[in-house]
């Protein structure tokens, strides 16, 4: 899974730092969104969907790498 | 079918609560069931759609082809004051983006998760000494005018610069302008003469170095001190009755459901999640999102014309259980973080995390600091605002 997410329509809501704080941060200037992990632990892509699902302004895109 | 072909069997806004004031109008549950994009009248004769399940709510207030500016031809009003308020001198709730996003994003940093949390301890302190002050040679209170209120009203102050000695004053101009019957002139008034009170007190911190939102914004080259002064009050306005009215009216609903109460004294851990389903719960912008579309939009078999307003029902998309199951009972054990009660899209409230920390702040201290909490009067002598934009109960007397 790799995560991006796009700071021209993030509005600093902070979904995102509240519910998967491991992979994003906000930033201290303006409040938005920050990646920290583009390409997130196992154990962190459950809070990422949470994540990307809870974001207000649709800011987070999650590209699935299915091996298979 | 388009809102032009309606016949006269609408539905009209605000409606009548039922027996249980925590519940939507049972008309507008009946809407959600048969007729989610349902016509409605308005106080002046014309007519919007009122939508009413999760999944819509929640697209349209992501939808660009819908705008949340008010003076655009077809958005619709719930009163004349209403009409006043987000037409006369609007904030950038009743902008759209870009200009919206300018505005709010001088303000996004001062929001942000971090800084919240770094506030908790001295949230907590305030919070504790409302209480202290509450509870000492007594042992019965108005929670409304003792803690609800004060808490986040100081917060805000300490946040933006305002004196808390003149709370008196800012909350009756607040409350005129979230009372559905203030008039269009009532409206004005207080807002003239807030936006006065906050221009005044910005100027006078024009040299200062101070960090506090009024003194940081008035530093801005690309702000006027009018610009300031409208932010300042939008601020200032929101940050006082939504949280105080979640506040009281979560202990209310707690001391009605006796086994979730105590589900929540046993298990603190339990009190994050109860907050979101507490919100979810009472949904206290109880009358509903306007917004006018741009453009036209299918929705549910439905055409919505540009020109059309929407009225977009929070209330009822949180009791949906197409979204929620079982959506009418509070279950403080429940993720509920899908609910709407901050709106959601571009303009989802900017003091959320905020709102999330006193709230949990607030519950956790009274439920620790008066395990003997109770009502001081009967159930049914509790007024509940019914006549207010925010809704919530006026008094709320307990005693411990």
């Amino acid at each position: 899974m790799r995560v991006e997410a796009d700071r021209g329509k993030c509005m600093g809501a902070g979904m995102c730092a509240l519910n998967a704080p491991e992979v994003f941060d906000q930033d201290e200037d303006e409040g938005l969104v920050v990646v920290l992990e583009s390409e997130p632990a196992a154990g962190h892509r459950f809070a990422v969907r949470d994540a990307a699902n809870l974001c207000p302004a649709s800011a987070i895109t999650l590209i699935e790498e299915d091996a298979g | 079918m388009t809102l032009a072909d309606t016949s006269t069997e609408v539905l009209a806004v605000p409606a009548e609560r039922g027996t249980c004031p925590f519940d939507p109008p049972p008309a507008y549950d009946l809407a959600r069931e048969q007729d989610p994009v349902a016509p409605v009248r308005l106080f002046d004769g014309s007519t919007a759609w009122m939508l009413t399940r999760h999944q819509d709510v929640r697209a349209v207030l992501q939808d660009r082809r819908f705008s949340a500016d008010g003076t655009k031809d077809g958005f619709p009003f719930l009163s004349p004051g209403r009409r006043e308020l987000a037409t006369g001198n609007p904030t950038f709730i009743r902008m759209d983006d870009p200009e919206h996003a300018r505005l709010r994003r001088m303000l996004t940093s001062d929001f942000i998760i971090k800084r919240v949390e770094e506030m908790r301890p001295q949230v907590r302190a305030i919070a504790v000494e409302l209480l202290d002050a509450m509870t000492r040679d007594r042992d019965h209170a108005d929670l409304v005018a003792e803690f609800a209120l004060p808490l986040p009203s100081l917060v805000i102050c300490l946040l933006l610069g305002v004196p808390y000695q003149d709370h008196a004053y800012f909350q009756k101009c607040s409350s005129t302008l979230l009372n559905a019957n203030s008039t269009a002139e009532q409206v004005h008034q207080a807002r003239d003469d807030l936006n006065t009170y906050i221009k005044q007190l910005a100027e006078s911190k024009r040299d200062s170095d101070d960090e506090d939102i009024i003194s940081r914004l008035m530093r801005r080259e690309d702000l006027s001190p009018d610009e300031v002064a409208t932010m300042g009050t939008l601020l200032l306005v929101a940050g006082h009755e939504t949280t105080a009215n979640m506040t009281s009216l979560s202990i209310l609903t707690l001391l009605r459901d006796p086994e979730q109460m105590a589900r929540l004294r046993s298990d603190p851990g339990l009190i994050r999640g109860a907050v979101e389903e507490l919100l979810r719960y009472l949904s206290i912008v109880h009358t509903g999102l306007p917004r006018v579309a741009t453009e036209d939009v299918e929705l549910n078999g439905r055409t919505i014309r540009a020109g059309d307003g929407v009225l977009l029902m929070i209330n009822t998309a949180n009791r949906d259980s197409e979204a929620f199951p079982d959506a009418d009972s509070l279950d403080v054990g429940r993720d509920a973080r899908r609910h709407l009660a901050f709106g959601f899209g571009v303009h989802q409230c900017l003091g959320q995390p905020l709102a999330r920390a006193e709230l949990q702040i607030a519950l956790d201290v009274l439920l620790t600091g008066l395990p003997n909490l109770r009502l001081a009067v009967p159930f049914e002598q509790i007024p509940f605002r019914h006549d207010m934009l925010i809704y919530g109960v006026h008094r709320l007397p307990i005693a411990w």
